[in-house]
């Protein structure tokens, strides 16, 4: 029963459409994520140094600290990213493309 | 105690945490404490309030999805919290603390990489995680390929996950319960199999939700009360904090860059692998997938849990700065009181004594009942994950070939959670002297290699076939447990050899990459009837993983 809705679906070329939108969209964040975390994990190894750079001139807490919080942050902020986008725009579209189906 | 011997135990405790920080309270021998009697009546109060939640959720557990799965009926924000808590462990607080106040900024290292796990998890998994599973994990995996054989080596990478997890967190537990609360080794390994039985059977995945929720809160809250009330001392300001921190610490300015613990690049990678990918091929943590009513609520657990673990890891990072001042200028917190000598306790307390020294004892008793409390709720997750593999996976779908009534798929879950409670806590007591670190190393290299590689195929990969996905296992499975075995923590540590047989300890740089080419291999070479039918299949199993369509839905209460 459910393989003849299935295949509506996939005839669907809203399905596409939302596949092609979401993948990239989630491969996108996924590569800044990696690409940020690979970059900082280059630079503990290499040069570890610069991370310890005082904030301010003459002082002791290193630039390292905020940037670590900061990536923290800024990844938890682009997982809000992509459900904000998700869980309005791709299920409304996903919504539609299941009704369209079962009708 | 001289500077070189405080060097080696830092770079000792240092090692052993690097498998297993956010893993199992890796304690050591802990010594016996005086009983603390603020933390036994909070710890009781703990309790007593779990029992409660598991009486209620008894009665509201009637049918099998109930129990396993609390019938799709969890909230996103609900399941977020829990999943948090099944990530936290009384490690991240004691561990990652420690490590902060030995070494620094190296600390804060480590929790982003172990962070870093969790975007990934939200941007490529929750939702088909949601989408495809009902109760278990092989419940994707099996979907389009042969149901018995699949079942049984993914029941197997399960199983074997939960029972290496399982010991190190009783045998964590044991040690950490002596430390904290004066209580006898056995008793605490007996008190945690008891409870965890009691709160499975029982309440299935509604009670251990709860109970996880609870010590979520319960961990966020002492945890940020500890650093409020510490980080007051320096008038919140984090120059001051850093100051007096490189004034009162032996590393002095090392303290605020990378340190030597990423020296070697090919450990530290393989550990960040293990650790990313090895959380996303946790039994226990997938099952909470399939708790929340559909995909937009997948994503709100995992935004949820996200915020709750990068907090809590900034918020320990913070405790262990702080610490260095306010812990390591006291001598009432060194043996002897002999400032920079060994801490009372161990390595593990320095969170334990900031708690003492910036809310005396009732926050030390609250903070040692919520790491207790802690412990508790990871085993329960772990016992319902490897009940379920028992008689969802192996009874249900490999035995009875999915002809068993739902009552009975039931019973011999809360068979099975009693079979795993009595065998954790007599493993538990039997490996009591054991150096157990290498276990959790192990948990999470099976994960990573065993369940992962499979898990993730089948969601993507069109060409995975039966013959794929078992070689794939098991090849995972085996040169996981056989790297592990052959490396330092192992052939060295406890089998007492004096050199290890191969130089590193993490597998997952070695062992992911075998899973993957061996479970390609062994698709693209099966040319059979059934291989042609399963990759046919992909097509509706794509559509559902995308659009959630035909998926389990929440049952009505």
């Amino acid at each position: 029963m459910s393989t003849a809705v299935y295949e509506r679906i996939r005839n669907n070329p809203k399905f596409d459409e939302l596949v092609a939108k979401r993948s990239r969209f989630a491969w996108t964040l996924t590569a800044v994520v990696l690409g940020i975390y690979f970059i900082f994990i280059m630079v503990v190894a290499f040069n570890p140094k610069l991370l310890a750079t005082p904030i301010w001139e003459g002082g002791t807490a290193s630039i390292a600290w905020p940037i670590g919080a900061g990536m923290i942050l800024l990844f938890w902020l682009m997982t809000g990213l992509y459900i904000r986008r998700a869980n309005s725009e791709f299920d409304d579209i996903n919504a539609e493309i299941i009704k369209g189906a079962i009708e | 105690m001289n500077r070189g011997m405080l060097k080696f135990a830092a770079v000792a405790l240092a090692l052993s945490w690097m498998g297993l920080a956010i893993a199992a309270p890796d304690v050591g021998q802990a010594q016996k404490q005086g009983i603390n009697i603020h933390a036994i009546v909070m710890f009781f109060i703990f309790v007593m309030a779990t029992l409660g939640i598991t009486y209620w959720a008894a009665k509201r557990t009637k049918t099998a999805s109930d129990y396993y799965s609390a019938g799709g009926g969890i909230t996103g924000t609900q399941n977020g919290l829990a999943i948090a808590g099944d990530y936290m462990s009384a490690a991240t607080l004691l561990g990652l603390t420690s490590l902060t106040y030995f070494q620094g900024f190296d600390g804060y290292i480590y929790c982003i990489c172990f962070y870093v796990g969790w975007p990934f998890i939200m941007f490529i998994m929750a939702e088909r995680l949601r989408n495809l599973g009902k109760f278990t994990f092989a419940d994707i995996t099996s979907y389009r390929l042969d149901q018995r054989q699949v079942r049984t080596i993914a029941a197997i990478g399960s199983l074997t996950v939960v029972v290496f997890y399982l010991i190190a967190q009783m045998v964590g537990a044991g040690q950490l319960i002596k430390l904290l609360f004066g209580l006898d080794y056995w008793l605490a390994v007996v008190i945690v199999g008891v409870l965890m039985v009691v709160y499975v059977t029982f309440g299935g995945m509604i009670a251990t939700t709860w109970v996880q929720i609870i010590k979520a809160c319960l961990l966020l809250g002492g945890g940020t009360a500890v650093m409020l009330l510490a980080f007051s001392q320096f008038g919140f300001n984090f120059e001051t904090l850093a100051t007096q921190a490189v004034a009162n610490s032996k590393k002095g300015l090392a303290l605020m860059g990378p340190g030597s613990l990423l020296a070697d690049p090919i450990t530290a990678v393989s550990l960040s692998l293990g650790l990313m990918f090895g959380t996303a091929g946790l039994p226990h943590i997938l099952m909470r997938f399939f708790t929340v009513p559909n995909a937009k609520e997948a994503r709100k657990s995992v935004f949820v849990a996200t915020l709750c673990v990068g907090f809590f890891f900034t918020v320990v990072a913070l405790m262990g700065l702080a610490a260095i001042t306010i812990v390591g200028t006291n001598p009432q917190y060194f043996e002897g009181g002999e400032l920079g000598g060994k801490l009372i306790g161990g390595g593990n307390m320095p969170a334990m004594h900031l708690a003492h020294a910036v809310g005396g004892n009732l926050l030390l008793g609250f903070l040692s009942a919520v790491a207790f409390a802690t412990i508790l709720a990871v085993v329960a997750g772990l016992a319902l994950a490897g009940a379920s593999a028992i008689s969802h996976d192996i009874y249900a779908n490999v035995i009875m070939k999915g002809k068993a009534t739902e009552a009975d798929e039931v019973r011999v879950s809360k068979r099975s959670s009693l079979f795993l409670g009595v065998l954790a806590v007599l493993l538990g007591i039997a490996f009591e002297k054991q150096n157990v670190a290498f276990l959790v190393g192990l948990a999470f290299g099976v994960a990573a290699s065993c369940n992962f590689p499979v898990l993730i195929l089948s969601m993507y990969w069109k060409g995975l076939t039966t013959r794929g996905a078992i070689w794939g296992s098991i090849a995972g499975l085996v040169s996981a447990v056989l790297i592990v075995v052959l490396s330092k923590a192992v052939w060295v540590v406890v089998l007492g050899n004096k050199e290890p047989i191969f130089p590193y300890e993490q597998p997952a740089i070695f062992s992911m990459p075998i899973a993957f080419f061996m479970a390609w291999l062994g698709s693209v070479t099966d040319k059979s009837a059934r291989a042609a039918k399963e990759i046919e299949a992909f097509e509706d199993q794509y559509v559902r993983a995308q659009t959630g369509f035909g998926a389990a839905g929440a049952a009505a209460h």
